[in-house]
């Protein structure tokens, strides 16, 4: 077959791809368990790690270049190649908001959780579940996947808006605990930015089966809107 | 206020290729294309060897008939009148809608002559060292031959050789021009520089031009064409997809012109 070097190489920076997909999901699970048993020990691990998944980002994107370079990739490789270097890069900010979330148990030293952890946990599970699947939709090039995933956000969504509603019974309750939900509530929202970027990876994956750039509306804004018409 | 339709078309299309079947002898190389020819655009036709891409351009100035038993069916409208009707001059359309080809192909007479001699035949009463320097200026080689106009057009590179037959083309004042893989025999700093005059070229001319690279297609040209042997069996090109260059360079819309731009054809 024509090609067939080339096409190994695409299938390589695909692995790669999943790969620096399941370094994300790793980190971002591990940095939520090690909060709920304020094990410090593990976050400062993952904080570590998260130059892994950096490092691992810029090597496909290095393989990217020479093969854009190289081979001078025309239609759907084009889009293809194109589009892996907007995912890693969604993927190493995913990181991110695991080594954030680490360093958020780092500094809370020795003060105990305000609450027990249980819907930033689902959180976490329901945005990995939600990766995990647009990794797969990518690799398979699964349009109806890909359009379906985003919807889900919703689910994340709603858990956010609640742990937000608990934690400010917290404050009004007892206004001292303002740090101490403050944490809490940078976790929530850091997950619920990871959920959101899962859908910038579903409209790549459209992107690169169709040649179409939507935007999938996320539901943020229509929340938004909402509140603002309210006032 | 409407404003006819055909004279808007006129405006827009140079060339406008209708249902167009060329044959040698019984054998039909090239069927039912329909292609237009933007005005002060670069059109490519791309497509595997053998597809008929050359035999298409070179319907486009009657070049096909001087080969014997060549026939045509179908019209190719230049400024909206039929290429083809009897009452044309082949020779009238051969000076407005100029040729290029793969191999430089300069006479073998001085550079100044080069550019000269089709204009003076042509009837050309002007002055005839402003047009040889308006047409090497215009084919961006003036500086490089300004001090040797008396030797020989065989002397210079071969990159040099095809911007004297392109500067050549542009002295009998075309509207189009034909290039048949301009570049194909010339080393990539020549390539580029053929590519950079064309985009100079086309903001008084329109450029038609066939090439076997997909990077100088895409680079070069607003529109493609792309054409392939037809698969009933017959082996008669014909064109499968026109489009924006952009469009059939990322984004395709048939599976064969996919194949053939991401090199799985070929």
């Amino acid at each position: 077959m024509l090609r067939k070097t080339f096409e190994n190489e695409i299938q390589q920076v695909k692995d790669d791809v999943l790969v620096l997909g399941s370094m994300v999901e790793q980190a971002i699970l591990g940095s939520v368990e090690a909060l709920k048993k304020r094990d410090i020990k593990a976050s400062e691990k993952i904080f570590e790690e998260d130059k892994e998944i950096n490092k691992k980002r810029f090597d496909i994107e290095n393989k990217l270049m020479v093969l854009i370079a190289t081979q001078q990739p025309m239609a759907h490789d084009l889009r293809l190649l194109a589009s892996c270097m907007e995912i890693i890069s969604e993927l190493e900010r995913m990181g991110d908001y695991a080594k954030g979330i680490a360093n958020i148990n780092i500094r809370m030293g020795d003060a105990p959780l305000l609450k027990p952890l249980i819907d930033v946990p689902r959180m976490a599970n329901k945005g990995v579940d939600m990766l995990h699947r647009a990794l797969t939709a990518f690799i398979n090039e699964d349009v109806e996947t890909a359009k379906s995933i985003p919807v889900e956000d919703d689910e994340v969504d709603a858990l956010y808006n609640q742990v937000y509603r608990e934690l400010m019974t917290f404050v009004i309750a007892d206004p001292k605990t303002i740090e101490r939900a403050n944490w809490l509530l940078w976790v929530a929202h850091n997950l619920e930015r990871f959920a959101d970027r899962v859908t910038n990876i579903c409209e790549r994956t459209i992107f690169i089966a169709t040649g179409e750039m939507t935007e999938i509306k996320s539901t943020d804004d229509e929340f938004w809107r909402q509140q603002q018409q309210k006032k | 206020m409407a404003q006819p339709l055909p004279n808007q078309e006129k405006a827009r299309y140079v060339l406008e290729v209708k249902d167009l079947s060329i044959f040698y002898g019984d054998f039909r190389a090239v069927t039912s294309v329909n292609v237009p020819v933007h005005r002060h655009m670069i059109t490519a036709i791309i497509g595997p060897s053998g597809c008929g891409k050359s035999t298409l351009l070179r319907a486009f100035n009657r070049m096909n008939e001087l080969v014997i038993g060549t026939s045509i069916e179908g019209e190719v409208l230049f400024e909206g009148e039929n290429l083809f009707d009897p009452a044309v001059d082949p020779v009238e359309v051969r000076y407005r809608i100029g040729m290029v080809f793969q191999k430089p192909n300069p006479f073998p007479k001085s550079i100044y002559e080069n550019i000269a001699w089709g204009a003076r035949i042509h009837g050309y009463k002007g002055n005839m060292d402003e047009l040889v320097e308006s047409c090497l200026r215009q084919a961006a080689l003036w500086d490089e031959v300004k001090d040797i106009l008396k030797q020989s057009g065989l002397a210079i590179s071969g990159g040099q050789q095809q911007r004297l037959c392109i500067a050549r083309a542009l002295a009998v004042q075309p509207e189009v021009i034909l290039m048949d893989e301009p570049a194909s025999a010339l080393d990539p700093i020549a390539t580029l520089k053929i590519e950079e005059l064309m985009q100079e070229l086309k903001k008084n001319y329109t450029i038609v031009i066939v090439t076997h690279n997909m990077q100088q297609a895409a680079r070069a040209s607003d529109y493609t064409a792309m054409m392939m042997l037809s698969a009933n069996g017959e082996r008669s090109g014909t064109v499968i997809e026109f489009d924006q260059t952009n469009r059939i360079f990322t984004n395709p819309r048939d599976k064969r012109t996919e194949d053939y731009v991401t090199g799985r054809f070929g």
